[in-house]
């Protein structure tokens, strides 16, 4: 689910409520306090029914330790975490690093950069679905156009991409990098023009050339907006359903499946839910130390980021 | 001495144009392979829905013969499996709109009691609500399957608005609480002594006042519900109940299905939401940097 756009804002929080002022009937009391409660009320409903009451459930679901014995057993679930790992890893910080230049790259005045940069949003704004399946085509070892370019152009049989363990999983890294890519590119774009123009001005009258101002301005000023896109990108691509289930379809023999879609395979093809919610469970060693992490980075950097 | 010096400048400003010429070689290259890796998979997508059924993979790169037969085929309904494509449509249109009218009004509620009403325990639920955002949705939802199974919503748009309002929320919440910071409270305070009630207030001052944040939210909203796969996927069966996401993975799974047919209907779907992201491109950074980056 692409809640990507959403969460990006997170990064200022409720943290700066303004105190409750005290000026009108000295605070919230008697028809104001129910007035208000009135208002909070449909959002509370749907906070207990759609998000309390499922992850108590899936607690509850996932509590039994048998499960997970059962879990170690199967040789595809071990994969799968190695998948998520690695698609984790790779995926994200990769990206992230081709982000970062790039907005460097986009932050240039001329106009055809900013010609380029309205083509370049494209994956971003071409929903997930379509975007993966006109990839799974693309790529097809048979009739796809990446192996009729080359065969034409170079006389090269490629390889049947999706059909191989490691060369599955790296096409789906890399269909997750193109349509994340962007967003990640236009949020550093303007975390790098908040960065004020008068500390390169500064630097520039004390004779800085133009690496130094990298090194010694840009650089410290993006590190936390760099830390913490890095970890939120990273709880997304743990989550992340679309690319593996679209590009690979977790084959060959379920071998490039990721927890998250493992998670759903074993809860409605396989039907065994628990299992299921077990899988994606086993990812909360990872999971929990991230959003704490998170957290943490957000608080100290209240209104800087 | 002189000599050396004399001689020195020309060079230098050769160089420096050397150097100019490379960066800007480097850039240009860039661009392009940009604009390749770009292109390339919506490229792919227009390609294959401009084939004729049966030769949409001889090999060609550029649709020497563009045929618009899939289509026609899609707007006249006319092969088995689009037999309900335009009252699928429909049911995406539904649910967009439904979750874009209920976030925005649930989410301006909340942040109207936390924000403006000086509710203390309201700040909470604000910071409550984001932590919707540390459990993937794709994790969460096999135990929502379930209690949709439990409240009897199965096969029912509302089971999947429900999970849209949910996902959407947290984040109204937070740009509307962003925004309404902007607005002096003194105004509310004016209204209050004129006798005006809350609600009246919320009503006829908080939420014109609001405008631009309520458009922001409401876009993404909209975006939010009609690009999501997977809670359509696993909440909506039956052929009339699902969604035009839905169906076109219905086409994926099946092996008979046209290649041409499909990726023209994946084009019609993606259209929509690549024009509202184009037409308020400004609006939708402007969104993201208004909560986050500032």
């Amino acid at each position: 689910m692409s809640v990507t756009q959403q969460a990006v804002a997170i990064g200022r929080g409720f943290a700066g409520t303004r105190p409750a002022r005290r000026v009108f009937f000295g605070g919230v009391h008697g028809t104001d306090y129910v007035w208000s409660i009135a208002f909070a009320i449909p959002y509370a409903i749907i906070f207990f029914a759609f998000v309390v009451y499922p992850i108590g459930y899936g607690l509850w679901m996932g509590s039994d330790t048998a499960l997970y014995g059962e879990l170690f057993s199967d040789p595809r679930y071990l994969t799968a975490v190695v998948n998520t790992l690695l698609y984790v890893g790779i995926g994200v910080n990769v990206k992230m690093f081709f982000a970062f230049l790039l907005s460097g790259f986009f932050i240039r005045k001329r106009w055809w950069s900013k010609a380029l940069l309205v083509v370049f949003i494209l994956p971003w704004a071409t929903p997930a679905l379509p975007a993966y399946m006109s990839i799974h085509w693309f790529l097809n070892g048979q009739w796809g156009m990446l192996n009729n370019v080359l065969y034409s152009l170079f006389g090269i049989d490629g390889p049947v991409y999706l059909n191989d363990h490691w060369t599955g999983l790296f096409c789906n890294i890399a269909a997750y990098i193109w349509k994340t890519l962007p967003f990640w590119t236009v949020i550093l774009l303007a975390g790098r023009m908040s960065v004020p123009q008068e500390l390169y001005e500064a630097a520039a009258v004390d004779g800085a050339n133009g690496l130094s101002k990298f090194a010694h301005i840009t650089l410290p000023m993006m590190a936390n907006l760099y830390l913490v896109c890095t970890l939120l990108d990273m709880v997304f691509a743990l989550g992340d359903f679309n690319a593996t289930f679209f590009v690979s379809g977790g084959g060959p023999a379920m071998s490039t499946e990721v927890l998250a879609t493992l998670g759903i395979r074993y809860a409605f093809t396989i039907a065994l839910p628990r299992l299921g919610v077990a899988a994606v469970m086993s990812a909360l060693p990872l999971l929990i130390p991230l959003v704490i992490l998170l957290m943490r980075k957000l608080r100290m950097s209240e209104g800087q980021l | 001495m002189s000599a050396t010096l004399t001689a020195g400048r020309p060079m230098r400003k050769s160089r420096y144009r050397g150097r100019r010429l490379l960066t800007r070689t480097a850039a240009a290259l860039l661009g392009v392979v940009l604009t390749i890796w770009t292109i390339i998979p919506v490229y792919n997508m227009l390609l294959i829905a401009l084939s004729e059924e049966g030769d949409e993979f001889t090999g060609t790169v550029w649709p020497s013969d563009p045929s618009f037969e899939s289509f026609r085929v899609i707007w006249t309904e006319g092969y088995w499996y689009l037999e309900n494509f335009w009252h699928q449509f429909g049911n995406s249109c539904i649910i967009g709109l439904a979750t874009m009218v209920l976030t925005v009004l649930v989410g301006s509620l909340a942040s109207f009691a936390m924000g403006r009403m000086r509710l203390r325990k309201a700040r909470l639920i604000g910071d409550l609500s984001l932590l919707t955002y540390a459990v993937p949705a794709s994790f969460l939802v096999i135990p929502f399957t379930r209690l949709m199974h439990i409240y009897g919503l199965v096969d029912n748009l509302w089971s999947v608005i429900a999970a849209e309002v949910t996902f959407a929320t947290p984040y109204a919440i937070l740009i509307f609480h962003q925004y309404g910071k902007l607005i002096p409270l003194e105004l509310d305070d004016a209204a209050r002594v004129d006798g005006a009630t809350p609600f009246q207030v919320y009503w006829r001052i908080y939420l014109p006042l609001m405008a631009p944040a309520l458009a922001v939210v409401a876009t993404f909203a909209l975006l939010l519900a009609w690009n999501e796969y997977l809670y359509q996927y696993l909440l909506l069966s039956s052929r009339r109940s699902m969604t035009v996401a839905v169906a076109i993975d219905q086409f994926f799974d099946s092996d008979e299905a046209p290649w041409n047919y499909m990726m023209a209907v994946a084009l019609v779907y993606s259209l929509p939401p690549i024009a509202v992201y184009y037409a308020l491109r400004r609006y939708m950074v402007a969104g993201l940097t208004m909560g986050g980056v500032k």
